[in-house]
């Protein structure tokens, strides 16, 4: 059949898609009597026009970054693991029970704690279901989105009954020690330097420790640990002999099992490096942005890690790029409602029209293009 | 009513590319009507496409269709079915949980109540079995049928669509010798009442057998047509081809050393828990082929997977003296590699390769774990695998050589080859082959051939199973027939015939022995 040439794939095909959703995007916005040119006028400066703006457009791509690498990991075992959301919540837990442990007496310490505390926690929350999806063939499916609640609501327990301290009223656990506080990006050499140059980053105050920072930029160092997965999850996927065989598996099953590949093992571990990633996402929030355990602390971001590994077609830069352009929107989103009289829902319109037309419609702008390409070129056969 | 020199069929012109690939130039062929029109040619020379065009699978990109005469745009197969075309696919495309007749109706369905349409057919379908020899019982489920009977069905659905001009495509793939011989005669009886049917195979003695003409194509233009009568296999195979083609496989007497395969009262199970193997045994010598015939799906496919690790298996296998569990720990396929065991599946597309993966990857599939192909502990040597990926392909003809290239970019020959070269190049003590040109165009079977003459002419055992007789008989040192999960006993090639090896197929003991 006729294919398209790799870069339409890579380029035309997510980019034609994102037009697509623009123009619905207008027209809905039109339909309300907004203009579309001024949202979007408003969503790039919001998003991408200060420094205040890159804090929040960032700190999304992180926590995205993490769940759609969960997605992407689990992907090309040939699982769909929409647990990451239930995941990410209990990868919270174990931030909270790190940080709280002890008087952390150095950030860098507490992060690498951390980061394994919330790795091991969204591991053991998807070993459950990909146990059973492994031994007992229940589908991973149904399995992780049952879990998905079952943590919610383990959250809700432990935030009022146990963590809580006494006395307060919200349910949420006590602040982290400062020693566990991460660095926002106003606080690295060189990204500070940067930030004065673009301008207002939000308000500045001066801190405990008698220094000027910034409040309202949560983007911070969990990025690069981000980008630092991304090139770990490439290495393993394509690198080693583990990866080699997770995609094998995924791709087919039955050669799989002629290759002597271990169906119970790839599952497994596929799905505790997805659940792991899930759980990292959560150092992003809830250690590098509230300093305490909240509820509901991971906000839906492991369901938009789905759409981000679609989009991102399944491979750790698309990903990034992916969580980069839903950190836009999401952030960009958010200005609509403060700055234009936008109902925030349209924001989530918006994020829907996006995840239509790049996931589930993918294949509807591909066959046109596929179209468009073949008459292109039977032309020029016929012509020469 | 026979051939009156009327065409049934005529093209003209017909061109049609796949992107860069040109899948059909320039087609021209006449079919007169009440004849039997063979098409023959290699995997990948343009006989689906042509068929897909005259069908209405695809659009030419240039010619005309001529159906009795008349020129005939085809656009979907709604309209071919209206222009009398009836096509009867390899693969069938039945619902197994539906009766004979509800399968016949089932699309040509006459008004809203079902009864009327079924007692229509039933009517036609008796008078159709009648003057065809096509007797299928209308009420039974197709799931309940033999292959043959099923394929039988299929005829019936098109003729029930008042099919004038019938196409078969890889008609006799599935069938037993003595079903193919009554589908020839099928085919003849339908001839005989003025229906043109086409006969697309790649197996030259069927067409030698059935057809009145044949036309030859190649890399998707039509090389010749020319009657049967005046033509041999040979001079067919080398239009084919291009080239002088070897269609007997030649190879020196064989010279068996100390046992290395000793198979005992083997069984396996189905996942419905339905016994496939019925206690199997038998050996394999060192520098010996044992050729396994039978009708697929009687046990051969379940066979090879016990013994390539895929399946649980009970029994006793031993291996050059050694055991090899059959469940559990170490009946991997890690660890039947490990023991020496090299697989080439029966199905190169659902087992052997990855399509989506390149070449080197899939050189590396079952043998990932090889010292050779790690850089470090952690890190696979990517390299190192490409490197021996592009000596595999130079020494195995695997065109073309380009290590990079997705396994689904390659021909069906060209991929079977990196099937072969991964497992034979690992220097295995047991070659474990199915199907081992199936959908491998004629040039590359000659290879194949060859190459597991060699490694039985070093002294290695190879276990060969196909459903092709003539492949069997040419290879084998030794033939045994598996029927319904059995062995059916054993056979020297030299002694023996296809008479005889098709009716142990069917089931029936020769020469009075036990089954």
């Amino acid at each position: 059949m006729d294919r398209l040439p790799r870069w339409a794939d890579v380029v035309l095909v997510p980019l034609v898609s994102l037009i697509l959703a623009g123009a619905i995007s207008a027209l809905v916005l039109l339909s309300i009597g907004q203009s579309p040119v001024e949202a979007f006028n408003v969503m790039v400066e919001g998003a991408l026009g200060s420094a205040y703006g890159w804090g929040y457009t960032l700190y999304y791509t992180t926590s995205f970054i993490f769940t759609g690498l969960a997605v992407t990991v689990a992907f090309h075992a040939g699982l769909f693991n929409i647990g990451g959301e239930g995941q990410a919540q209990l990868g919270a837990l174990g931030v909270a029970l790190v940080c709280l442990s002890l008087d952390w007496p150095h950030w860098t310490l507490a992060l690498a704690a951390a980061t394994m505390g919330a790795a091991i926690f969204g591991a053991a929350w998807a070993a459950v279901p990909a146990y059973l999806q492994a031994k007992r063939g229940s589908h991973i499916v149904i399995t992780t989105i049952m879990f998905n609640y079952i943590a919610a609501a383990l959250l809700v327990y432990l935030l009022v009954d146990v963590l809580r301290p006494d006395g307060q009223m919200d349910p949420a656990s006590a602040r982290f020690p400062a020693g566990a506080a991460l660095p926002t990006f106003s606080e690295i050499p060189g990204i500070r330097q940067l930030y004065a140059v673009m301008g207002p980053d939000g308000v500045q105050r001066i801190n405990s420790r008698g220094e000027p920072m910034y409040t309202g930029v949560p983007a911070n160092v969990t990025l690069f640990l981000a980008l630092a997965m991304a090139v770990v999850v490439w290495a393993i996927l394509w690198q080693t002999r583990l990866g080699y065989q997770i995609r094998a598996f995924g791709k087919s099953e039955a050669a799989a099992r002629y290759a002597g590949i271990n169906p119970v093992f790839i599952i497994m571990v596929a799905m505790l490096l997805s659940g792991a990633l899930a759980g990292m996402m959560s150092v992003n929030n809830v250690m590098g942005e509230a300093g305490r355990l909240l509820q509901n602390s991971s906000e839906g971001a492991g369901f938009i890690g789905i759409a981000v590994a679609l989009m991102g077609r399944n491979h750790p830069l698309g990903v990034v790029l992916a969580a980069l352009l839903f950190g836009f929107l999401y952030q960009g989103g958010a200005e609509l409602g403060l700055i234009l009289q936008i109902p925030p829902e349209m924001r989530i319109v918006v994020q829907g029209l996006v995840i239509l037309f790049t996931g589930a419609l993918d294949m509807m702008v591909r066959m046109l293009l596929t179209r468009i390409f073949g008459l292109f070129r039977s032309q020029k056969l016929g012509a020469a | 009513m026979a051939a009156d020199g009327a065409l049934a069929i005529e093209l003209k012109g017909i061109s049609k590319a796949f992107g860069p690939v040109q899948a059909n130039k320039d087609i021209n062929i006449a079919v007169p009507r009440g004849t039997i029109h063979g098409i023959i040619g290699e995997n990948g020379a343009g006989k689906s496409t042509l068929m897909s065009i005259l069908y209405g699978f695809y659009k030419a990109d240039a010619g005309q269709i001529f159906i009795g005469g008349k020129l005939t745009a085809i656009p979907d197969s709604q309209s071919a079915i209206r222009a009398g075309i009836g096509m009867v696919f390899q693969h069938f495309k039945l619902v197994q949980n539906f009766t004979v007749l509800e399968n016949v109706v089932l699309g040509a369905e006459e008004g809203q109540l079902l009864n009327t349409s079924l007692a229509k057919a039933r009517k036609v379908l008796e008078a159709l079995s009648r003057d065809y020899e096509l007797d299928v019982d209308p009420d039974a489920l197709v799931e309940d049928l033999s292959v043959g009977h099923q394929q039988r069905v299929e005829i019936l659905k098109a003729l029930y669509r008042q099919a004038e001009i019938l196409i078969l495509d890889e008609p006799t793939g599935v069938l037993t010798p003595a079903e193919a011989d009554h589908l020839f005669r099928i085919l003849k009886g339908l001839k005989e009442q003025g229906k043109t049917i086409i006969l697309i195979t790649h197996k030259l003695r069927e067409i030698m057998e059935a057809t009145d003409n044949v036309s030859v194509m190649r890399r998707g233009t039509m090389v010749a047509t020319v009657k049967t009568a005046e033509t041999s296999p040979e001079q067919l195979a080398e239009l084919m081809v291009g080239r002088k083609v070897l269609l007997e496989v030649e190879k020196k007497p064989a010279t068996p050393g100390a046992v290395v395969l000793k198979v005992e009262d083997l069984r396996v199970n189905d996942e419905h828990k339905v016994e496939r193997l019925k206690g199997v045994s038998f050996e394999i010598r060192a520098g010996e082929i044992l050729g396994i015939a039978g009708v697929a799906g009687n046990g051969q496919s379940e066979l090879l997977a016990a013994l390539g690790g895929m399946m649980r298996a009970t029994g006793k296998v031993t291996l050059n003296g050694a055991d090899l569990p059959l469940s559990g720990k170490g009946s991997d396929g890690q660890s039947r590699r490990r023991a020496g065991i090299a697989h080439v599946p029966e199905d190169r597309h659902h087992y052997g390769l990855i399509l989506d993966f390149t070449a080197w990857e899939n050189v590396a599939f079952g043998y990932f774990n090889e010292p050779e192909y790690q850089k470090n502990a952690l890190f696979m040597d990517n390299e190192a695998l490409r490197a021996d990926t592009a000596r595999k392909m130079e020494k195995f003809d695997v065109r073309p050589p380009i290590p990079g290239l997705a396994a689904k970019s390659f021909s069906g020959g060209n991929q079977q080859k990196i099937v072969v070269a991964r497992e034979m190049e690992q220097n295995p003590d047991l070659l474990l082959v199915g199907q081992p040109t199936r959908g491998v165009d004629i040039g590359a079977i000659e290879f194949i051939h060859n190459q597991i003459i060699a490694l039985r002419d070093a002294g290695k055992a190879v276990l060969l199973v196909s459903v092709e007789l003539d492949e069997i008989m040419s290879l084998s040192d030794r033939i045994a027939v598996m029927f319904d999960g059995k062995l059916m006993g054993f056979r020297d090639p030299e002694k023996t015939d296809e008479r005889e090896l098709g009716m142990l197929m069917a089931g029936m003991t020769g020469k009075g022995e036990a089954a």
